[in-house]
């Protein structure tokens, strides 16, 4: 057994996956010490905010003020107010009105406006051009204009006759220290569409995907170790009739019958548990066929006989003297089982078939809703892009590790 | 050992397993496999019976149906003179104190993954000796093992792939010897264990029955072996008897074709093959 765990961890592959698969527990349990709360909490009004660090702007007016004057600061504020859209609007226009393009840096805001201030004329109406794009670029010309603008901005509230009187005026050179803002939020993979933390919700929708992932597993494992053994064993017409049924639940298609007992359940009982079960009842045909071919090869074995001699019952001789020539075997099944329901949660989930959408986040969930709400087609990318790219490490390391454990219990693939 | 065999005769002993018209068939149709074709024998008390017989020609298909592990086809077994039931798994289990086995190769006969403690403690508690103390249960299994030269105190706590081939079929023997069963079938017990263990084994095996007075079936595709430690001899060749009797009279004086070309077999050391000269234990 000491042995076995050596030889096990001596596997650079099992080592990889475990390393990967345990990584992914420990965030499971560390992260929401460091950000407890309900990861189902929306905290933003709105949908998919931006990944990134937020500032109170209430509270960023209201603490102290201090006064740098950056050369390259004006530089850098035209640079993000100016959209990759405008860049690519104003390049067209000056493809249009015949500018020399083929030295222009986009990158250089500077240069850009200072070519537009040159080459923009409001009544030059280049052709080809629709009227709606010219006014368009009349917009574009404003919105431009203004950029520049002026250096400060004023902060004006009513005073006690009700006229507007100016109580704060922000210059361009004013900068506050964020530690001296009392709410900064910092968002690493910002919002999704109900305005919920999306890596709090990841962190959860893991924990419950490879959860469901376990339960499926085990339910799979029971019931193909059981029907296998006793079919392998027993043999006979209680063979037969397990073979029967084994081979009606492999001839229809396992996610057709996934999908018809998930919606027959209906939505109000699929809670997390209810779709695992499910998913574990629908998987387990092929630990059963291999579970009783490799018991045949079995029981015919010495030891075995030796066994019944010994006057073993059926159940010690199963237990002590079947199982544990198989035990690696099935461990091996398992892991398999817990990616492939994870894998199948996903899908199940993504049809809209999930579990209940109101108690836990899953993976699948995630994704669903990243759909349902068009993150992949407004760009929002951290919605739905960290929950593939979860599913595929934990698919990926729990396959490795499988690769591992078959090389070390099946000398002929060890390399 | 090295004198001339002394061979008793067991013809009037009473029986200890018998069997009359067995067979048992594989498969159906066209497909049909006679693997032991309407054999009758009859084994006595203290007999040494050897059962020789080339390969595929029904020696294990009939053990397995001695011991019931599998069941004859046609034809009725009897122990101790009565017809013999194994319809359940109780009667199955009484059946199985009164016959045990060793099996050929020594390597697959154990469960690798129990220790060989359990192994002897199972028979002890076969035999009705659950309640016995610690200390009566340890001198049992040393006693056993020291039948067959093998110190208990190094082999306890060790697994069955920590030892030679050699001492596994001897913890075999050690397990008969607590055992101690009426019948004793030996599957080629020899034929997978080097030169030198085989005689110590085969030694041993005499002793053992001399010790318990048991029936031993000796199943063996080598006759001169056959010769030297069995009084009966039974030949086999595609699932039927050819020739049986006395181990002599069948060896020294055949009559069936097959026991001849058998003999003509063995391998010879000198120009003649000279059965007497032979000195198995040395």
């Amino acid at each position: 057994m000491k042995n076995t765990l050596r030889q096990v961890f001596h596997s650079s592959k099992f080592v990889a996956g475990f390393i990967i698969f345990v990584a992914i527990l420990l965030m499971m349990f560390i992260y929401p010490l460091i950000n407890p709360g309900n990861p189902l909490q929306q905290i933003g009004v709105g949908t998919f905010a931006k990944p990134g660090t937020y500032v109170s702007l209430y509270d960023a007016t209201k603490s102290p003020v201090s006064t740098f004057r950056l050369p390259d600061a004006a530089e850098k504020r035209l640079g993000t107010s100016l959209s990759e859209e405008d860049k690519v609007a104003m390049v067209e226009w000056f493809e249009a009105v015949g500018a020399d393009i083929s030295d222009l840096d986009t990158n250089d805001t500077e240069k850009m406006l200072e070519m537009w201030d040159e080459y923009y004329d409001p009544s030059a109406k280049p052709k080809g051009m629709i009227r709606a794009k010219i006014l368009y670029y009349g917009r574009l010309d404003k919105s431009l204009k203004e950029m520049g603008g002026s250096d400060s901005i004023s902060i004006a509230d009513k005073n006690e006759e009700g006229e507007l009187e100016e109580t704060k005026k922000i210059l361009d050179t004013d900068y506050v220290n964020t530690k001296d803002v009392a709410n900064v939020k910092t968002l690493p993979l910002g919002t999704d569409n109900f305005g919920r933390d999306v890596l709090k919700e990841l962190v959860s929708a893991t924990g419950t995907s490879i959860r469901i992932g376990l339960i499926a597993g085990i339910v799979a494992t029971l019931i193909g170790l059981t029907f296998g053994l006793l079919a392998g064993y027993v043999g006979g017409i209680l063979d037969d009739i397990i073979m029967f049924v084994t081979n009606i639940f492999t001839v229809i298609p396992g996610f057709v019958l996934l999908i018809l007992i998930s919606y027959s359940i209906g939505q109000e009982q699929r809670g997390a548990a209810v779709v695992a079960i499910v998913i574990g009842f629908t998987s387990w045909t092929w630990t059963a066929r291999s579970v009783r071919s490799q018991v045949i090869s079995l029981r015919n074995r010495d030891h075995v006989n030796l066994s019944k001699l010994s006057g073993h019952s059926l159940v010690r001789i199963v237990l002590t003297d079947i199982l544990p020539y198989i035990a690696s075997y099935v461990v091996m099944a398992f892991i398999l089982q817990v990616s492939s329901g994870i894998l199948s949660e996903a899908q199940l989930s993504l049809l809209g078939l999930g579990p209940k959408t109101t108690e836990v986040p899953t993976l699948g969930l995630m994704m669903n809703w990243a759909m349902l709400y068009s993150a992949h087609t407004n760009g929002s990318w951290w919605a739905y892009f960290p929950v593939i790219l979860t599913i595929t490490l934990i698919s990926f390391s729990l396959n490795l590790m499988n690769t591992g454990l078959d090389q070390v219990f099946n000398p002929t693939l060890r390399d | 050992m090295s004198e001339a065999r002394v061979t008793k005769d067991f013809t009037n002993a009473p029986l200890c397993l018998s069997g009359k018209g067995v067979t048992k068939i594989f498969g159906f149709g066209n497909k049909k496999t006679v693997a032991v074709d309407h054999v009758d024998f009859e084994f006595h008390e203290g007999e040494f019976v050897s059962i020789v017989g080339e390969s595929g020609s029904g020696k294990t298909t009939l053990s397995k149906m001695l011991l019931g592990l599998s069941n004859a086809t046609e034809g009725e077994i009897f122990f101790q003179g009565k017809p013999r039931d194994i319809s359940s798994g109780r009667k199955k289990r009484e059946y199985w104190k009164g016959i045990q086995a060793i099996f050929q190769d020594p390597f697959s006969s154990f469960n690798t993954f129990q220790k060989i403690d359990t192994v002897l403690l199972d028979c002890i508690h076969m035999r009705g000796g659950k309640n016995l103390s610690k200390e009566e249960k340890f001198n049992m299994m040393t006693e056993a093992c020291h039948f067959v030269n093998l110190e208990f105190k190094e082999l306890t706590n060790k697994y069955p792939f920590e030892l030679s081939g050699g001492q596994m079929q001897r913890l075999m023997i050690a397990r008969i010897f607590l055992l101690k069963p009426k019948i004793l079938l030996a599957d080629e017990p020899t034929s997978m264990v080097d030169a030198c263990s085989r005689a110590t084994i085969l030694d041993m095996l005499l002793n053992l029955r001399d010790e318990i007075g048991m029936t031993v079936i000796f199943i063996t595709h080598d006759i001169g072996l056959a010769y030297y430690i069995s009084d009966t001899v039974y030949i086999m060749e595609h699932g039927k008897f050819v020739e049986y009797g006395k181990a002599d009279e069948v060896i020294l004086n055949p009559k069936a074709a097959y026991t001849k070309r058998l003999i003509s077999d063995v391998p010879k050391i000198h120009e003649e093959w000279d059965l007497s000269t032979v000195d198995l234990m040395a």
